[in-house]
């Protein structure tokens, strides 16, 4: 999947920290006012918004520490996830309805039913995963508008 | 279903959101698991659940979820409450356990969400 970072995108960052379960969510919620003042229509933003915070929760949950970039172009809303930690052993398992690796005190909050990445994927119109075991994971999203 | 009408079916107290009690909800959904909150909403919806952390809000505010019941007499914090009242939420408590109120409101009237296999066309 290209970086299409022409002149007519719009750029989002944000720095998600690992463990931080009282901020967790606040990328998310200001990528969504943001599409919601830019007129983006609301079915694309609930996706937008699912994606975003499904990443972040993982981030949170899972990683080291990481960054949510967000491209905004005229034809479609890009969204890169990139952090570093443990990685993800295997992607196939991953990608499974059920399976999860999260703790107890991850599942108290709600989270940890497996459901996450098989959501992102759903949402989105391209989906590309990738991770190197102990390095990092970086998740390429495209919703066309 | 108007949320005033849920909110004296499950005797429930208003902790924010008094201004919109008028407001209605098509279905609701009940449910302690976040990212099934989010695999399966599509519309306006009435969440239930026995969680109280500031995630149910954020995962709430991600698909347009304007009310939601705490059941089993759980009561969230006030930065919880807060940031429901900062996103125009209600938030309802009631000392009804998810089964029970779930299946007062049922009775009533308010019906669950399709299910995936029921409705092909959800997430679009």
């Amino acid at each position: 999947m290209d970086n299409e970072q022409g002149k007519n995108s719009i750029k989002l960052e944000y720095e998600i920290i690992k463990d931080d379960f009282s901020r967790a969510g606040e990328a998310s919620s200001n990528i969504k006012k943001i599409l919601r003042q830019l007129g983006i229509d609301s079915k694309t933003i609930k996706k937008v918004a699912i994606v975003t915070y499904e990443a972040e929760m993982n981030i949170v949950i899972h990683s080291d520490g990481g960054k949510i970039t967000v491209f905004i172009s005229p034809h479609d809303i890009q969204i890169i996830a990139k952090d570093r930690g443990p990685g993800i052993k295997s992607i196939d398992r991953a990608m499974e309805e059920g399976f999860s690796t999260a703790s107890n005190k991850v599942r108290e909050l709600g989270f940890g039913a497996g459901m996450g990445l098989p959501n992102m994927k759903r949402y989105s119109d391209e989906f590309d995963l990738q991770s190197k075991s102990g390095e990092f994971t970086v998740l390429e999203i495209k919703i066309y508008i | 279903m108007k949320i005033i009408e849920i909110m004296n079916w499950l005797d429930a107290k208003c902790l924010t959101g008094q201004e919109s009690l008028n407001s209605e909800v098509n279905t609701a959904f009940g449910c302690d698991l976040m990212s099934d909150v989010l695999a399966f909403i599509n519309e306006k919806t009435l969440l239930l659940t026995g969680l109280t952390n500031p995630q149910v809000i954020r995962t709430a505010e991600m698909i347009d979820i304007n009310a939601i019941v705490f059941v089993r007499g759980k009561k969230p914090n006030k930065a919880v409450v807060d940031l429901a009242n900062k996103n125009n939420m209600i938030l309802l408590c009631t000392n009804h356990t998810l089964y029970t109120a779930c299946g007062i409101l049922y009775m009533k009237g308010l019906k669950g969400i399709f299910n995936k296999e029921e409705n092909e066309s959800y997430g679009q």
